[in-house]
């Protein structure tokens, strides 16, 4: 699998090879050692823990609903196969992409705004401005949103008068305002960090060339900031996956989605098994789905 | 070159920019004002408001179990911080600048791991492991936890700075005679110190939020502030915790201004 | 190398699985005498469900110090403490969790030498069915799960009926007004009753008649909500909510509420639930745990306690005690005729995961 692209070779004449292998091999060893402290750290404190829960999908279970390692079954897996299951694998996957479309399309505005102002100071005084409000408590945030949805709150008071809306809270478009406003930060942070890095000169070049403001912005900036876009989009698509707190608040948990569900595995539906045979499809699922999107060229996240 | 001096984005484009902006900022702010706003109510239901008062203040300096959580927190994220902006910021730098070395490929899928899982998934598969391991339940795990975590992101906004910085630079440093050291310390290091601290931002963040991991992972006297939230709110949302949010929204903005202040000092290479 | 970090993993799960326990208490408790304290208190409780003043009575009476952590469902508080490595001393589990305990031997057996106080409680709250003998727990409050209502739109408490919500032709008035709680055994308890049925059936047929029934209620239901249904009523959000009797009369009280609105279980009937205080068998103070426990349940405290909470207290050399305002409300001290339509919840074994299943189902 690859994830990166290999940058093109330096000089490969190699004035004296002996020397070259050994330069290599020095390269690789310090690469490692770079690496080896998380490596060790992840090794240990994730993916062993990871593979107890592939073990634990294959397990029979207690009556406690913990796996009991006398019997294997492939039960869990089997039981992925339910209409509601199914069901609500759906459910959560559209409400995933349209909230990655949403935070894109007020995301991407946002951040090409930011990135765009000159002083350096200000961009990172603007960028501190967007993280602030995610200090506060996520929980006390939402019911603050609850609070300004409700029958009384101002903005269904703006929306009766001008007869835009009505009571918010407790509607789909509440759970994906909500959503938007804890998954914005995450689509923000790197469609900045890759417009700012950005070569703005190539920009130039193609008013130059007499591009349009638009057909430069098309033709340079936005395949440019791919990178970002892509990245922003994992970042939020793959939380909004397993989110369920803040539907279930805003929108008054009337549907089941995958991380409510899973949660329910653990708990009062007493089924271990069966829940982590859905985290591990749901992170199969996601890592192929990120490693097609890495083939198809982005470098880096 | 400084990426305004070739934008050129007609003023109107910019003025429209700039209007969505400050909507979106207005956007963000809201709930924090509601927030803020009912910290001072003196009713005790959040939602109804009760006349101006510091009563919840006062209660939330005399809750002993809100402080210790709250203090609990703060450890909690500033050493998870540390650890996982330097161990993440190598993992990065392993990555993204160092091309052959054994296990590289594998190393790249397994940082993207605990991005894309389920929270719940890491909670139980932690919560089985320090049992495996007989590690006894405490802050200790807590700590260990968010560890685990906050290394890929950390890694992740590191790469994409990495990305983007031109090698060359390095080069040219060692081809002048510096140690690897030396290049890190004064050219690589102060280049990406822009991801380093976004990392490390995102990681304080994530940290001091979470909950559905540190509840299953905690134990005893070592609870912290989003999980005694958590539980606060299955007996009543009072403004005691909206108290609390604001005292840790000033303190962030304090620190976080503190920092940036440091961080204009060395700002020379852009 | 993969694979033998695999294979150790296996291993190390597979040994672990088949280990030892932690379990002492059992041997230690039998050596408790009255007022007896070996360590430091760790205590393990929902949140917000204990006067504190009795936490720091309890330290300066017996010079030790108590820490507090919190769960917010049964569930996660099994699974730590079935996970072995969290050392609690002293937990507060609901009935029904209770018996799973019990039969997962995640309990130790209770030292009554060294609970003198367990005279106080009310012959109704032991030897309840969930724990039969009494050996593992000692009742600490009880309550019931009913319908808060506006007076606005009921007159009494004794019209309450859960047609309100799952006959289309009664539940008209309160549609988008309506909250349940997030909790399949005690909504799926409300359907249950309605349709007749006991709420601790096993019968999957009768089970997922009553999902059906939540499926198509659904549309009139504002919210699933355990934590805020109270507030969500007194703010006027919903018109009539599912919920448990303590905390809708602490928030009547907060608000000064108790012209306006009112509390009740419905003529098919509700639940009744008690939490229980309990030792788990990964204890390491459980000599300060039987003290604490025996504390708890002397008679002022256990009033204090009440008082407090606003839930009922088992705990019968209480009652002088007790503010008389909540010992004379019905609603949070029902009488007998109502008690009889009170139902306990029971662990339904295996049935559990149908119940989960036909609730998500319903919801999803």
């Amino acid at each position: 699998m690859t994830l990166l692209e290999d940058r093109p070779d330096h000089d490969s004449e190699a004035a004296n090879p002996e020397l070259e292998r050994k330069a290599e091999r020095a390269e690789s060893w310090r690469g490692f050692f770079h690496a080896l402290p998380s490596f060790a750290y992840l090794i240990f404190f994730f993916l062993l823990p990871l593979i107890i829960v592939l073990v634990v999908s294959f397990s029979g279970r207690k009556a406690t609903g913990s796996p009991s390692f006398d019997n294997w079954t492939l039960d869990a897996y089997r039981k992925l196969l339910d209409t509601t299951v199914l069901r609500i694998a759906w459910r959560s996957l559209t409400m995933a992409t349209l909230n990655t479309v949403i935070c894109l399309a007020i995301g991407y505005p946002f951040a090409y705004w930011i990135a765009t102002r000159s002083k350096q100071s200000t961009r990172n005084f603007l960028l501190v401005l967007v993280l602030i409000p995610f200090w506060s408590n996520f929980l006390v945030r939402t019911y603050a949103w609850r609070v300004l949805l409700d029958s009384d709150g101002p903005i269904t008071r703006i929306g009766e008068a001008t007869g835009l809306w009505g009571k918010l809270l407790f509607t789909q478009p509440a759970v994906f305002l909500g959503l938007l406003y804890g998954y914005l930060p995450f689509m923000v942070l790197p469609l900045y960090a890759a417009l700012e890095r950005m070569d703005w000169s190539l920009v130039e070049a193609g008013r130059d060339l007499y591009a349009t403001g638009w057909g430069a912005f098309r033709r340079i900036t936005l395949p440019l900031s791919r990178p970002g876009v892509i990245a922003g989009s994992i970042l939020v698509f793959i939380p909004s996956l397993g989110a369920y707190v803040t539907p279930a608040i805003l929108g008054g948990a009337k549907t089941t989605l995958l991380g409510d569900y899973i949660v329910t595995q653990f708990t009062s539906a007493r089924n271990w098994p069966f829940g982590s045979a859905v985290s591990v499809v749901i992170l199969t699922v996601m890592l192929i789905a990120t490693l097609v999107y890495f083939r198809t060229g982005a470098r880096t996240l | 070159m400084s990426m305004t001096e070739g934008t050129a984005t007609p003023r109107w484009v910019d003025r429209v920019l700039t209007i969505n902006g400050w909507v979106v900022f207005l956007f963000l702010y809201l709930p924090i004002l509601v927030l803020v706003g009912y910290s001072f109510s003196g009713s005790s239901t959040v939602g109804i408001w009760g006349g101006f008062s510091f009563q919840w203040y006062r209660q939330m300096f005399a809750n002993e179990a809100l402080m210790d959580s709250l203090r609990n927190s703060l450890v909690v994220a500033l050493i998870s911080t540390v650890v996982a902006t330097v161990l993440g910021t190598a993992a990065g730098i392993a990555i993204d600048r160092y091309r052959r070395w054994i296990g590289r490929r594998s190393f790249d899928a397994l940082l993207y791991l605990p991005v894309i899982i389920p929270d719940v998934t890491m909670a139980i598969m932690l919560l089985l492991w320090f049992t495996t391991i007989n590690m006894a339940l405490g802050l200790n795990t807590i700590i260990i936890s968010h560890i685990a975590f906050n290394i890929s992101f950390v890694a992740i906004v590191v790469r994409s700075r990495l990305a983007h910085l031109d090698p060359s630079l390095e080069e040219a440093a060692m081809d002048l005679y510096a140690s690897r050291w030396q290049t890190f310390r004064r050219v690589t290091l102060p280049l990406i110190m822009p991801g380093v601290l976004g990392g490390a931002l995102l990681a304080l963040t994530l940290s001091l939020d979470d909950v559905v991991i540190t509840q299953l992972v905690q134990g005893p006297g070592a609870t912290t502030l989003p999980v005694f939230v958590f539980g606060l709110i299955k007996r009543s949302v009072t403004p005691e915790i909206n108290a609390v949010s604001t005292v840790m929204l000033i303190a962030s903005m304090v620190l976080v201004f503190v920092s940036l202040g440091f961080q204009r000092r060395g700002e020379r290479y852009d | 190398m993969k694979k033998i970090l695999i294979v150790v993993a296996v291993l190390a799960l597979l040994a672990a699985a088949c280990g030892d326990d932690d379990a002492g208490g059992e041997e230690s408790a039998s050596a408790c005498e009255v007022g007896q304290v070996d360590g430091d208190l760790d205590f393990y409780n929902w949140s917000e469900y204990i006067e504190p003043d009795l936490i720091t009575g309890f330290e300066a009476e017996y010079d030790v110090k108590v820490s507090e952590t919190f769960f917010d469902n049964n569930e996660a508080m099994l699974a730590q403490v079935e996970a072995g490595g969290a050392g609690y001393d002293v937990i507060v589990p609901s009935d029904y969790m209770v018996a799973l305990m019990k039969q997962e031997s995640l309990v130790i057996p209770l030292n009554k030498a060294a609970i003198p106080n367990l005279s106080n409680l009310d012959p109704d709250f032991t030897g309840l069915p969930f724990d039969e003998d009494g050996s593992v727990s000692a009742a600490y409050q009880w309550g019931t799960t009913g319908l808060g209502f506006t007076y606005d739109m009921i007159d009494d408490a004794s019209e309450l009926t859960w047609a309100m919500i799952y006959d289309p032709d009664v539940s008209a008035p309160f549609a988008g007004g309506i909250s349940l709680l997030n909790d399949e055994r005690e909504t799926m308890g409300t359907a249950l009753r309605y349709l007749g049925y006991s709420i601790n059936t096993t019968e999957t047929s009768e089970i997922e008649e009553a999902g059906a029934l939540i499926a198509e209620a659904k549309a009139g239901v504002a919210t699933f909500d355990s934590d805020q249904f109270e507030d969500l009523l007194v703010t006027g959000e919903t018109a009539l909510a599912h919920g448990y009797s303590g905390d809708f009369f602490a928030a009547f009280d907060e608000n000064d509420a108790w012209e306006d609105f009112g509390y009740g279980i419905p003529v098919e009937g509700g639940v009744a639930w008690v939490d229980n205080m309990a030792i788990p068998v990964t204890a390491d103070a459980v000599c300060t745990a039987h003290t604490f426990i025996d504390w708890i349940l002397g008679a002022e405290n256990g009033a204090a306690l009440t008082n407090f909470t606003f839930y009922a207290s088992p705990n019968a050399a209480a009652e002088p005690f007790i503010d008389p305002d909540i010992l004379e409300d019905p609603a949070i001290y029902p009488p007998p005729e109502v008690r009889e339509r009170l139902e306990f919840i029971a662990d339904v074994g295996d049935a559990a995961t149908t119940y989960a299943d036909a609730f998500s189902a319903a919801k999803s």
